[in-house]
């Protein structure tokens, strides 16, 4: 980060938003979410000396916000590591016809991403904010923020393997829970 | 009629959908991912779910952050610049 006021703006507009995003759906509430964004700023701007690599950043930045959740959930509750069973993520299947049908919903009615649906939207999250942390943190660094499994590996000093796996459970839970919204919806509200 | 045997193959092809939208496999394993996907339809309006999935995770950011208090800001200003002092 070049050492102007510009890159200052620019670096707060971009992060600023992202570790919000991130903390809130990593610890639950709005307050702990803007406290937790203050915080690693602080602590970014206070280390930026320490940032050896400028093209790392990102992973750098989420390691800090990770640390900076972690210390607010000692303050809270502390949910006990659940594992995802994969076979109760996989849908049902069922013979017709001769041929084997899954049951899952219609995913092509669903609204053009673009305008994603509020009410969509508000599933999505729900449904990520239902996870077991360890599954939530990995899905939100890969697949709401992007960074690569080495990246996530390194924020959540795990490995990348145990990246992967818990990344594919938590995308097939968040799946299953949008497939039963959409089943709901496409049954008229009969379906649960 | 499906065999049991058939079913075992898409579970498999289950545990493998994510490396493989991820580009994370090998060429061999990309390779028996779409053979089974060709003759699989089950396994390909899955994966499509999945996609999806995946697509609508990264559109799911929502509430705006708060904005930073003016003293905040000042404040986050002055410890970047004096970070980048002691760096010089």
């Amino acid at each position: 980060m070049a050492g102007d006021q510009g890159a200052f703006d620019r670096f707060v507009e971009v992060f600023h938003s992202k570790i919000f995003q991130y903390a809130l759906l990593m610890c639950g509430q709005r307050e702990d979410a803007e406290e937790v964004a203050q915080d690693t700023l602080f602590k970014v701007f206070e280390n930026i000396d320490q940032l050896r690599e400028p093209e790392r950043v990102r992973p750098w930045v989420f390691r800090i916000a990770r640390n900076a959740c972690y210390m607010k959930r000692r303050k809270s509750v502390f949910a006990p590591t659940q594992e995802l069973s994969l076979d109760d993520l996989l849908p049902h299947s069922e013979q017709e016809g001769g041929h084997r049908k899954l049951e899952i919903a219609d995913w092509s009615a669903l609204p053009d991403d673009q305008v994603l649906r509020a009410e969509l939207r508000d599933v999505i999250r729900q449904a990520i904010r239902e996870l077991p942390e360890i599954y939530r943190s990995v899905i939100l660094l890969r697949d709401v923020e992007q960074l690569n499994t080495d990246e996530a590996a390194q924020v959540l000093d795990i490995t990348p393997e145990s990246v992967k796996t818990r990344l594919h459970r938590a995308r097939l839970a968040v799946r299953q829970k949008l497939d039963r919204y959409l089943r709901t919806v496409q049954s008229g509200g009969k379906e649960r | 009629m499906e065999s049991g045997e058939r079913q075992g193959d898409c579970k498999q092809v289950f545990a493998l959908l994510s490396e493989y939208l991820d580009a994370e496999l090998s060429p061999a394993g990309c390779e028996e991912i779409r053979a089974h996907l060709a003759g699989c339809p089950p396994c390909i309006e899955f994966l499509e779910s999945l996609k999806r999935t995946i697509r609508l995770c990264h559109r799911s950011e929502s509430a705006e952050a708060p904005p930073l208090a003016p003293e905040t800001r000042e404040q986050l200003l002055a410890a970047y610049r004096k970070a980048l002092r002691g760096r010089t």
